[in-house]
């Protein structure tokens, strides 16, 4: 047991010297392209924001839910079935309808190919659920009505969001889907996340409407306050253009006012559709209204034909260029909330990445001084274990590009502590087992042997919990889980090769000697 | 050989005391629960000024409207951390602290650290930080079981449970703070304290099948001290490792490494105390394996 071949000594210190090299490579800066990976340091350790975005899927569920009542109403006028009372609440539509047509209308909504309720084919399961209480029937989401909603806004939410932090312009930012409602955003490097956080806060839903005295009119009025909360005017519900139709716009200085404005140019319908409103509408006063607040509400000149225009409103340089930005970038489907924010500046980090070193090389230095005055010649077996495990560790973690947080470093240093444990078990045996044996490669041999049992359970029991951790915990914890996973296979590896090789020479050239350990 | 069966009873007695704190301590102080389980708003400042005290910083936020506030003092002579519990809407609200800081105090100040949770994600931290410690317990009791038997896994979970709740008590007695870093240390005690039990429950499981006539009362009272070396190593090893993490480890990882450190004495006391006489009261005895085995 204690005999290695030649080829295994060879292939294991080759394993070591890869991982000293790749370890290395995060702190010496070698010249050749051979191998350039690196540890990704986590926010807490190089400073940075975490966003917890939120969607409010809710505006979105109100919308579906009035288009598909309309899509109802019409239907059922097509088919010549009376009905009454067709009303939503927030998660319901509902309606009466007689007894003689219950069957026809149940059939509607639950016919494979359904227009009206569709997604049969898709998913085995409509998107709305019906249920009947007498004459009432009721319509609610199904779960895949519900998820389709949630995905879709989801899918749109994290492009626009990247749009507008790519517009930004930071370093290497980070945007990933979390749960059917949520987007975590990582900006490394940004210790200030206030213009990303007003960026992202914002829907952008951008409209032109007219502004009238009329109650009565046709498509329903609205009253609405300005940007700065000074003055209210009833607008028309009608929308003029919208967002969508908006191909350019960047912040422009106005010569003749030297006033900051957004300059926008409209796609093809939009500057159609602008230069119709213009034209007849001339006189009048057209708002822009941007999430539900009035930015500006110029009177019509001229007729804009061009499909070129501006908003004024009061800006300074950098509202503007946010305004643009936002419009550029398009309208989020639904609001964000900012459900967590986490932010660690970049001395702070330094700071956490300085003391974390410090705290493993005393650590380090604590554990081999220890072990050396135990054990002795064994103990020196198990420092130089102990110190290729750290490499084994570090490479391995090099080798994944795996995140390094600051309790990561914290669970690289526990490692240093209970790595050795595996060492002392089979130490002690081989002790216990010297008593009665006078053979010393026998009682080596032994010694191995029955600490194994004890070894692998052990070890076992700290990977589930790190197991667990990874999958419960959440950024900086997952770090810590990691690097303990890790540090258990290295352990095992370093000291049932290693560790083991080192002994096996050392042993085999002392086999006489007695009080070998 | 030491006889660790004669402070058995007296042993128990202070266990259970403890535990029996501890549980009062818990339900009656509770926890001190931070930002990540309550929510809230922590800013860890920097002061570049002698100038600015902890008193001044106080009186500023508790200015600011902010509902209750609580500044003290964090590691380095300038270091500050505040808390706050308010439930804000506008997201843009640690700029308009900023802005009120530098009236009332000037410029030479940085936020280090800012952590706002809302009470969502709190909650929801809270939740999947109980659920991993009960799977984590879960898993451990059906690993011991089927590695061992029954009587092994209820010692083990039994000391398990000894372990983390004194750990617990001992925050809530002195009132530290539960954050997220706390439940890592929690699993790594699980991780750690198992790892000590299963040591010697090997050496009982090997004896047992050595030894026939051998009462289990001094079977375990052996295999503990032949195990004690390595405990007593191993332990120490450890502990080096987590002092020097508390010590030069910097502020945030100090909870972390504390409840570390307390889990790892305890765990390796509850081996030898908690595991060890539980497999007594249970009588195991060689038929205990060697049934198992035939099966």
């Amino acid at each position: 047991m204690l005999y290695f071949s030649k080829t295994r000594i060879i292939l294991i210190s080759l394993i070591s010297l890869l991982f000293i090299y790749v370890a290395s490579s995060n702190f010496i800066k070698f010249d050749d392209n051979f191998f350039n990976k690196k540890i990704n340091l986590g926010l807490d350790l190089q400073g940075g924001s975490y966003l917890l975005l939120e969607i409010d899927n809710d505006p979105i569920i109100i919308q579906k839910l009035q288009n598909t009542t309309s899509a109802i109403r019409n239907l059922l006028n097509d088919k010549k079935i009376n009905f009454t009372d067709l009303k939503i609440n927030e998660k319901n539509i509902f309606f009466n309808i007689k007894e003689n047509n219950h069957e026809r209308v149940k059939l509607l909504f639950s016919d494979e190919n359904s227009e009206i309720n569709p997604y049969f084919p898709q998913y085995k399961s409509h998107q709305f659920d019906l249920s009947t209480q007498g004459d009432e029937f009721k319509l609610e989401f199904s779960k895949y009505g519900i998820v389709d909603i949630k995905g879709s806004s989801q899918d749109q939410a994290i492009e626009i969001v990247r749009r507008r932090v790519d517009e930004v312009g930071t370093n290497e930012p980070n945007i990933l889907k979390r749960g059917n409602n949520r987007i975590l955003v990582e900006l490394p490097g940004l210790d200030d996340p206030m213009r990303i956080k007003s960026l992202l806060g914002k829907t952008a839903n951008l409209t032109f409407r007219f502004v009238t005295q009329n109650v009565n009119e046709t498509f329903g009025v609205e009253k609405l306050f300005y940007e700065d909360n000074s003055d209210t005017a009833l607008v028309n519900k009608r929308i003029i253009l919208s967002g969508e139709n908006l191909l350019d716009a960047q912040p422009q200085m106005n010569n003749q006012t030297n006033e900051t404005v957004v300059s926008f140019t409209l796609d093809r319908v939009g500057a159609k559709r602008f230069g119709k409103a213009t034209s007849t509408g001339i006189g009048k006063q057209l708002a822009i209204v941007l999430d539900g607040k009035i930015v500006s509400a110029p009177v019509i000149r001229d007729t804009i034909a061009s499909g070129n225009g501006q908003i004024s409103g009061n800006f300074t340089f950098q509202s503007a260029t946010d305004l643009a930005l936002l419009l550029r970038s398009g309208a989020l489907p639904a609001p964000l909330n900012i459900i967590e924010e986490r932010t660690v500046g970049p001395d702070l980090g330094q700071d956490s990445i300085n003391a974390g070193i410090i705290a493993l090389l005393i650590g380090f230095i604590l554990v081999i001084t220890f072990m050396f005055f135990r054990y002795k010649i064994f103990g020196l077996i198990a420092n130089i274990t102990l110190l290729v495990n750290l490499f084994l560790l570090v490479g391995i973690l090099t080798l994944f590009e795996a995140t390094l947080t600051l309790p990561g470093i914290a669970g690289i240093i526990l490692t240093v502590g209970m790595a050795v444990d595996a060492n002392v078990l089979i130490f002690e045996r081989i002790k216990e087992e010297c008593r009665n044996e006078k053979n010393n490669i026998i009682a080596f041999d032994t010694g191995y042997i029955k600490s194994r049992t004890a070894i692998i359970d052990a070890n076992i029991t700290t990977l589930i919990a790190a197991i667990i951790l990874f999958f419960m915990g959440s950024g900086p914890i997952k770090g810590f889980s990691i690097t303990l996973a890790v540090g258990i296979f290295t352990t095992l590896f370093s000291v049932y090769f290693i560790a083991r090789l080192l002994t096996g020479l050392y042993v085999v050239k002392n086999k006489e000697k007695t009080n070998l350990i | 050989m030491i006889n660790f069966n004669k402070f058995y009873k007296l042993f128990n007695l202070i266990s259970l005391t403890l535990v029996l704190v501890s549980i009062l301590l818990l339900l009656f102080k509770g926890l001190n629960l931070g930002v990540d389980f309550k929510g809230g708003t922590l800013i860890e400042l920097r002061a570049n000024s002698k100038q600015v005290g902890i008193s001044s910083l106080r009186k500023s936020f508790n200015n600011m409207n902010l509902g209750d506030v609580n500044v003290k003092k964090f590691g380095d002579e300038n270091d500050f951390l505040i808390k706050f519990e308010k439930k804000d809407i506008n997201p843009n609200f640690i700029e308009t602290i900023k802005k009120d800081l530098t009236k009332s105090i000037g410029n030479s100040y940085n936020f280090r650290r800012v952590e706002n949770v809302g009470p969502k994600v709190s909650s929801e931290l809270l939740k999947s930080g109980i659920i991993a410690i009960v799977m984590s317990l879960a898993a451990m009791l059906f690993y011991i079981w089927i590695r061992f038997e029954w009587q092994f896994s209820l010692g083990a979970i039994l000391a398990l449970f000894h372990d983390i709740i004194i750990t617990l008590g001992f925050f809530s007695l002195f009132q530290l703070e539960i954050n997220l870093s706390i439940v890592a240390a929690v699993l790594t005690i699980v991780g750690y304290s198992m790892n000590d039990t299963v040591v010697i429950f090997d050496r009982v499981r090997e004896n047992l099948r050595k030894f026939s006539d051998i009462k289990i009362f001094e079977l375990t009272n052996i295999s503990i001290n032949e195990t004690l070396s390595r405990t007593i190593i191993t332990s120490i090893t450890t502990l080096l490792a987590l002092v020097s993490i508390y010590i030069f480890g910097g502020e945030i990882l100090k909870g972390f490494s504390l409840a570390m450190i307390l889990g790892v004495i305890f765990g390796t006391y509850s081996s030898i105390y908690i595991a060890n006489p539980i497999l007594v009261k249970l009588r195991v005895s060689q038929k205990t394996i060697l049934k198992e085995e035939t099966n």
